[in-house]
């Protein structure tokens, strides 16, 4: 899908103002698409209906997780253990990476995900992925300058906390469980999925302080 | 299954033209097993229309932020945690 960022808005759908030049990636998609449609790979409703999959996902699903975790100790070592299966046993679909891990993040350690290879991420439980993950500067700079990239979102750790970053060059798909903030003990489970964002389960936020959510 | 977690690894310094699901900075660098993920079809061939068979086992290694980036910034024991299938890696 394109974004446009122009500041005006209408109902209707259309391709962005460009120089009239279709970008080279875009024009390799596309003959791939009209390939492999005309060699009987995929039809044309497959791909219809895998955009329609992804752009039904969102970072609720994720968020779910987060919080059952937050409030059920069982569920938080199931989890932990196999997030597929828990993922499944609330409910939610969980992809099709046959292998979801939960990462916990702890007063101690941190854990951020990327993908330097392309754009691996969790779609089935956070919807499709931001731009900037699959960018070549968060891309690369995720790995070699993780601090950096951290201190750019906002997000400042302190020296004695183990940063992890887990690059997801394969067929596992990585989930970030980010702490429970202090003074939520008393927040129902929905409220509290409502403070677990798409960034704090890639990693590169914390969960929303309840204390910073306007009233 | 040839490793186990915990035991110490490198990644083959060998240079692979064609899809692969190494990264560069990884070639020739030492790590250890955090977690034996199970066996997936090898995506080296399978990018080339083949079933991917034999099944490749798929680990979870994890390395020293600085042993990979001379100039890592930071006095933090840092660490880099990635999925790499077994054919990449070789005992130490």
């Amino acid at each position: 899908m394109t974004e446009h960022d122009h500041d005006h808005s209408h109902d209707h759908p259309h391709e962005p103002v460009t120089n009239g030049e279709v970008p080279a990636a875009a024009a390799r998609v596309r003959a791939l698409e009209e390939l492999l449609v005309e060699k009987d790979v995929v039809s044309r409703d497959d791909i219809r209906q895998r955009i329609d999959w992804l752009v039904s996902r969102s970072p609720t699903d994720g968020a779910r997780l987060v919080a059952r975790a937050w409030i059920d100790e069982d569920f938080r070592i199931r989890l932990l253990e196999d997030a597929h299966a828990a993922a499944l046993e609330v409910g939610l679909d969980p992809g099709p990476s046959p292998i979801v891990v939960a990462l916990e993040n702890t007063p101690d350690v941190h854990h951020l995900v990327v993908c330097t290879l392309c754009s691996c991420y969790p779609k089935a439980l956070l919807g499709p992925p931001p731009d900037w993950y699959k960018s070549i500067p968060y891309r690369s700079r995720a790995v070699s300058d993780p601090r950096g990239v951290l201190h750019e979102f906002g997000l400042d750790l302190a020296d004695d906390i183990e940063l992890r970053v887990v690059d997801s060059t394969a067929d596992i798909r990585y989930l970030v469980v980010p702490e429970r903030p202090a003074g939520t003990e008393t927040m129902s489970e929905e409220a509290l999925a409502a403070l677990v964002t798409r960034d704090s389960m890639i990693g590169v936020a914390r969960a929303i302080s309840p204390s910073a959510v306007p009233l | 299954m040839t490793f186990r977690a915990g035991q110490l690894v490198r990644i083959a310094a060998r240079k692979h033209e064609g899809h692969h699901r190494t990264p560069d900075y990884l070639k020739g660098k030492s790590g250890k097993i955090e977690r034996v993920h199970g066996s997936f079809t090898n995506p080296e061939t399978r990018a080339y229309g083949t079933d991917g068979l034999p099944l490749e086992t798929l680990y979870l290694v994890g390395f020293d932020q600085p042993d990979l980036w001379p100039r890592y910034a930071s006095k933090a024991k840092d660490r880099l945690l990635v999925d790499v299938y077994e054919h990449w890696l070789e005992a130490t």
